[in-house]
C-alpha cells in the first residue's frame, strides 16, 4: 500500500483545503475574533501607548492561544459526524498520518494566516517595529505547537457532545511552555535583545510535537471511535 | 479451495457493562452473501463495527478478517461541501482514484448521471446515500460490510444495489449486510443475531 501513500496524502490535503475554502467564514472568523479581543485591551487597560507596547507581546500571545483553542475544538468534529473518521481508521494508511494531514491543513488556515495578519494587530498595540518579524516567526512555530496540542485534546473529546470545556482543561496546561517561549522571544526582540534562543526552543517544541503528537492523536481518535 | 474472508469463533460481544451477544460463530467465504438479521438493539451495528476492526473493546473470542474490507456504516463518509466526484476520489477505507471516468460511470450506475459536480449538501438524503453507495462500483475490496445499505433508497435503487452485491459475490468477493427488509436475492445466507442474544 505504501506506494499509494503519496497520492493519498495529496488527495487528503486537497480535500481538506478545498472543503475549508468553500466555507471562508470559518477561516476569517477566528481572525475577526482575534481583532475584537485585541481591541478590548486598550478599552480595559487605558489607551496609554507605552503601557500597551510593554504588554503587547503577552496580549498577542494569550489571544493567539485562546483563538487557537476556539478553532481546534472543531478539528475532527465534522469527520466524526459524517463518518469520514471511520473510513480513515479502516484505511490501510496509518491513522496518525491522515490525522496529521488534517492538523497541518488546519494550521495553514488558522495559525499561518494569523501569523501573516499579526503585524496589523501588533501595530494596534503600538508594538516596536523590530519585534514584528520575530512575532510572525514565533507565531508560525507556536501555532503549530498549539494546533498539535489542540488536536490531541480534540481527538479525545470529539465523541462528547459538549466537549468544549473539557478540551480547554486538557489543553491549556500543555500550552504553557509555548506561551512562555513565544512571549519571551517577542519581548526580547522588542527590547532589542537576541530572541533566537527562544525561537529555537519553540522550534524544538514544534519538531517534538510533529513526531509525538500524531501517535497520541491516532490513539485518541481510536478511543473516540469506540464510543 | 475457497478461502475464508471473515471468521468468528465463539465471539462474545459486550457494549459497556451489557452483554449483547454470546457464542457467535460463522465464517464468510468468497462468493457468499450474508444477511445479518436481528431486532433493534440486538447488536447488528456493534457486531459490524467489531468485525471491521473499528471497535476493539468488548469483543472476546477469535476474530479473523481480511485486510481488504469496504465498510459502509450508517454515516455516509461524505463531505457536504465537496462535489460528488471530489468525494468519490477517496472511495472509502483509504483507497483513492483519480479516474474521473470511473467515478462518472459509478455515479451513472446509481442513477446520478449529471450530478458529478454538484455539492453533496445540495442533494437529497436518498441521493446522498446513493453517492455513498457508488463506492461499491469503485471499490476493489474483497469483503463488503454494509450496515443498512437500503435505508432511504427507493425500489429501483434497491434493485440496482442487490444486483451489484450479487455481481460482487459472483466475482469472488463476499458481502455481509444488515437489513430489516426481505430481499429478493438468491443464495442468501442468514445470520440471525437473536439466537445469540445473551
Amino acid at each position: 500500500m505504501l506506494p499509494e501513500l503519496g497520492t493519498f496524502l495529496r488527495f487528503q490535503t486537497q480535500r481538506h483545503l478545498q472543503a475549508a475554502l468553500r466555507r471562508p467564514s470559518d477561516i476569517v472568523g477566528p481572525l475577526i475574533f482575534f481583532l475584537m479581543v485585541i481591541t478590548l485591551f486598550p478599552i480595559g487597560l487605558g489607551p496609554d501607548p507605552k503601557i500597551l507596547a510593554s504588554l503587547a507581546p503577552g496580549i498577542l500571545w494569550v489571544v493567539a492561544l485562546l483563538s487557537s483553542l476556539v478553532v481546534s475544538g472543531r478539528l475532527f468534529q465534522s469527520d466524526y459526524e459524517d463518518g469520514t473518521l471511520e473510513q480513515l481508521a479502516l484505511s490501510p494508511h496509518p491513522l496518525a498520518i491522515s490525522a496529521m494531514v488534517e492538523v497541518f491543513c488546519h494550521w495553514l488556515l488558522s495559525g499561518v494566516l494569523l501569523a501573516l495578519a499579526s503585524p496589523v494587530f501588533a501595530a494596534l498595540l503600538n508594538m516596536p517595529g523590530q519585534a514584528i518579524p520575530v512575532l510572525m516567526g514565533s507565531l508560525v512555530l507556536g501555532t503549530l505547537c498549539l494546533s498539535l496540542i489542540g488536536a490531541v485534546a480534540a481527538s479525545l473529546t470529539v465523541a462528547l457532545r459538549r466537549g468544549g470545556v473539557l478540551l480547554s482543561l486538557l489543553s491549556i496546561p500543555l500550552t504553557v511552555p509555548v506561551l512562555i517561549f513565544g512571549t519571551a522571544a517577542v519581548r526580547e526582540a522588542a527590547l532589542g535583545y537576541d530572541p533566537y534562543s527562544w525561537l529555537a526552543l519553540l522550534g524544538a517544541l514544534a519538531a517534538a510535537g510533529c513526531v509525538l503528537a500524531p501517535l497520541a492523536i491516532a490513539a485518541g481518535l481510536r478511543i473516540s471511535l469506540e464510543a | 479451495m475457497l478461502e475464508d474472508l471473515l471468521r468468528l469463533e465463539a465471539v462474545d460481544l459486550d457494549r459497556g457493562a451489557r452483554r449483547l451477544l454470546s457464542g457467535v460463530s460463522f465464517a464468510v467465504r468468497s462468493g457468499e452473501c450474508w444477511q445479518m438479521l436481528g431486532s433493534n438493539g440486538s447488536g447488528k451495528t456493534s457486531l459490524m463495527r467489531a468485525i471491521s476492526g473499528l471497535t476493539r473493546l468488548g469483543l472476546q473470542g477469535q476474530r479473523f478478517c481480511t485486510e481488504s474490507v469496504l465498510y459502509q456504516g450508517h454515516l455516509p463518509g461524505l463531505k457536504p461541501l465537496l462535489s460528488c466526484t471530489e468525494n468519490l476520489r477517496w472511495h472509502g477505507s483509504g483507497r483513492v482514484t483519480d479516474n474521473a471516468e470511473k467515478i462518472a460511470a459509478a455515479l451513472k450506475q446509481v442513477g446520478l448521471e449529471g450530478y458529478e459536480n454538484t455539492l453533496i449538501c445540495q442533494l437529497s438524503a436518498g441521493q446522498q446515500r446513493r453517492v455513498g453507495l457508488a463506492r461499491l462500483w469503485l471499490s476493489e475490496a474483497q469483503l463488503w460490510l454494509l450496515d443498512e445499505p437500503f435505508t432511504a433508497i427507493d425500489v429501483d435503487g434497491t434493485a440496482i444495489l442487490e444486483a451489484q452485491v450479487q455481481r460482487h459475490c459472483a466475482d469472488g468477493g463476499a458481502v455481509v449486510f444488515t437489513s430489516h427488509q426481505p430481499t429478493r436475492m438468491a443464495e442468501l445466507k442468514v445470520l440471525d443475531l437473536d439466537q445469540y442474544a445473551a
